[in-house]
């Protein structure tokens, strides 16, 4: 039997609230900064709920107006973090092997944006008006097909869909494809554009975000007793994963080691997370057993931690029951309390920050506890980063998405 | 009243340049759309009606498939203005 190829990260690319770029990203992390701002449209004005995270740096300061016009904004977010980790990866143009480059990038909800404006044409001016790209830009999978076009993918361009699990969701399938030989390098991640009324007042109407409207920058604090929703992010984050040996063939920068992955599902409720975590806890089992890790191995964890009531405290349960008292030991950090929630992007942002954490050694704070849920009994990472230990350690990032999705990604430092 | 010649082919180049992403100084009248322009055939859509719209004429669907020059273009406009 031959032994499994391991696959690691060697670039990155960030488009965020808190930074147009992974760099920038990164130190908007480290310093707490809160990418939460109120919204000044004035289809804004009648909201139950007027601020979100929008993103640093507008689309427009890196494409060319062809490219704004035919690209929906989500697949703008990914071309450009795609380009990013690309060049960070060490590669230039397009991939000398096309067969052996393949794409996994997903989106929440796809071109919502492009759908919605469309139909306003539609009504307003009549079906002439409805433009000829539009289904090329409203479908999910278009950020995913830009980005295979830019750099020649031919092994397989997939664009998985699992709600707010999506960007994680596709770095494990990714690991998959790399690890099963369909691929040597894979573009991995996932990206949301949603700031629209639509959306604001669907995911307000289900009771998911948070209301705060008199300060947003306050307004996601996971694990804070006063929890009361999420806060609504966009952007998008792109990993370049790659065989490890293909990565030492060219002599590749790595930042981790994508060790594991974990998938389940709780086949409970289309929204609701299942009350015991059982799914959750299953998906960290998962992703420890197939990393060839030990609980006392994980000293980092980037928790999904949305900032709803039930939904942090049902991932800490499960934490503590599978990693036991080893969890008290690792280092908890729930970064939407910065950048927010991008939904199909967050768990391709948080992948990010979960690998610069291990490469720097350093874990992002939490940011808007004020007083601690008394029933989160593990070491949350408050206000200020925390240095991490040297030597081999691992962290894991926790993505879960409505309809039940749970995945949990495990990376080993390098 | 009606546009010269001129005044159609600029502000038809404007219209590829904007839709297309081609310098408007490469939009002359002896160019091919999809030869010259590299403007493919949802492109030539995106252009059509945005000329309908700013010059007030209407270009079916028949009629553009007729359209292979920028100056095809620019005398169907000329011809059929208001």
């Amino acid at each position: 039997m031959t032994a499994r190829k391991s696959v690691v990260v060697t670039g990155v690319g960030a488009t965020t609230p808190l930074g147009g770029d992974a760099t920038s990203f990164w130190d908007g992390l480290l310093a707490g900064r809160s990418g939460a701002r109120n919204l000044t449209e004035d289809w804004a004005a009648d909201l139950p709920v007027r601020f979100a995270a929008r993103v640093a740096v507008e689309p427009s300061e890196h494409l060319k107006p062809v490219e704004m016009r035919r690209l929906d904004r989500s697949a703008q977010f990914a071309l450009i973090a795609a380009r990013e980790a690309w060049k960070d990866a060490g590669f230039e143009g397009k991939f000398a092997e096309p067969g052996r480059l393949g794409v996994m990038v997903g989106s929440g909800i796809g071109g919502v944006t492009t759908l919605l404006n469309a139909y306003d044409a539609l009504l307003a001016k009549g079906p002439r008006a409805v433009g000829p790209r539009t289904v090329p830009m409203l479908m999910p999978n278009s950020p995913a097909a830009y980005v295979g076009l830019e750099f020649d993918a031919r092994a397989g361009v997939h664009a998985p869909v699992s709600a707010c699990a999506t960007g994680a969701e596709a770095v494990g399938h990714a690991v998959e494809m790399i690890r099963s030989g369909r691929a040597d390098v894979v573009l991995a991640g996932g990206t949301e554009a949603a700031i629209h009324p639509l959306p604001i007042a669907a995911f307000a109407n289900m009771m998911a975000l948070s209301k705060d409207n008199d300060d947003p920058e306050h307004a996601s604090r996971p694990f804070d007793v006063a929890r009361n929703g999420f806060v609504l992010g966009e952007g998008s984050g792109i990993l370049v994963l790659e065989s490890a040996e293909h990565a030492a063939a060219r002599g590749a920068r790595v930042y981790a080691e994508v060790a594991g992955v974990g998938f389940t599902a709780d086949s409970h409720d289309i929204a609701q997370p299942e009350p015991t975590g059982r799914g959750v806890a299953e998906a960290l089992a998962f992703a420890l057993a197939d990393a060839d890790l030990t609980p006392a191995d994980v000293r980092h964890l980037n928790a999904h931690a949305t900032s709803t009531p039930l939904g942090d405290l049902a991932e800490i349960k499960a934490f503590r029951k599978i990693l036991g008292d080893d969890a008290e030991d690792v280092a908890i950090s729930a970064t939407k309390s910065m950048h927010g929630h991008l939904l199909g992007g967050t768990g391709a942002i948080e992948s990010v920050a979960t690998v610069l954490a291990l490469y720097h050694r350093q874990a992002p704070p939490t940011i808007n506890i004020d007083e601690l849920d008394p029933e989160v009994t593990l070491d949350i990472v408050r206000d200020k980063p925390r240095a991490l230990p040297e030597g081999q350690i691992a962290a894991l990032n926790d993505s879960f998405g409505f309809g039940g999705h749970n995945v949990v990604l495990a990376f080993r430092s390098v | 009243m009606a546009l010269t010649q001129e005044e159609i082919l600029a502000d038809l180049a404007e219209i590829v340049e904007e839709v297309a992403g081609v310098d408007k100084e490469e939009v002359q009248l002896d160019k091919s759309f999809t030869g010259d322009l590299d403007v493919d055939s949802l492109t030539m859509v995106e252009v059509v009606v945005a000329a309908e719209e700013k010059f007030g004429v209407k270009i079916p669907d028949d009629a553009v498939k007729d359209l292979s020059t920028v100056g095809d273009a620019v005398g169907y406009i000329q011809k059929n203005q208001a």
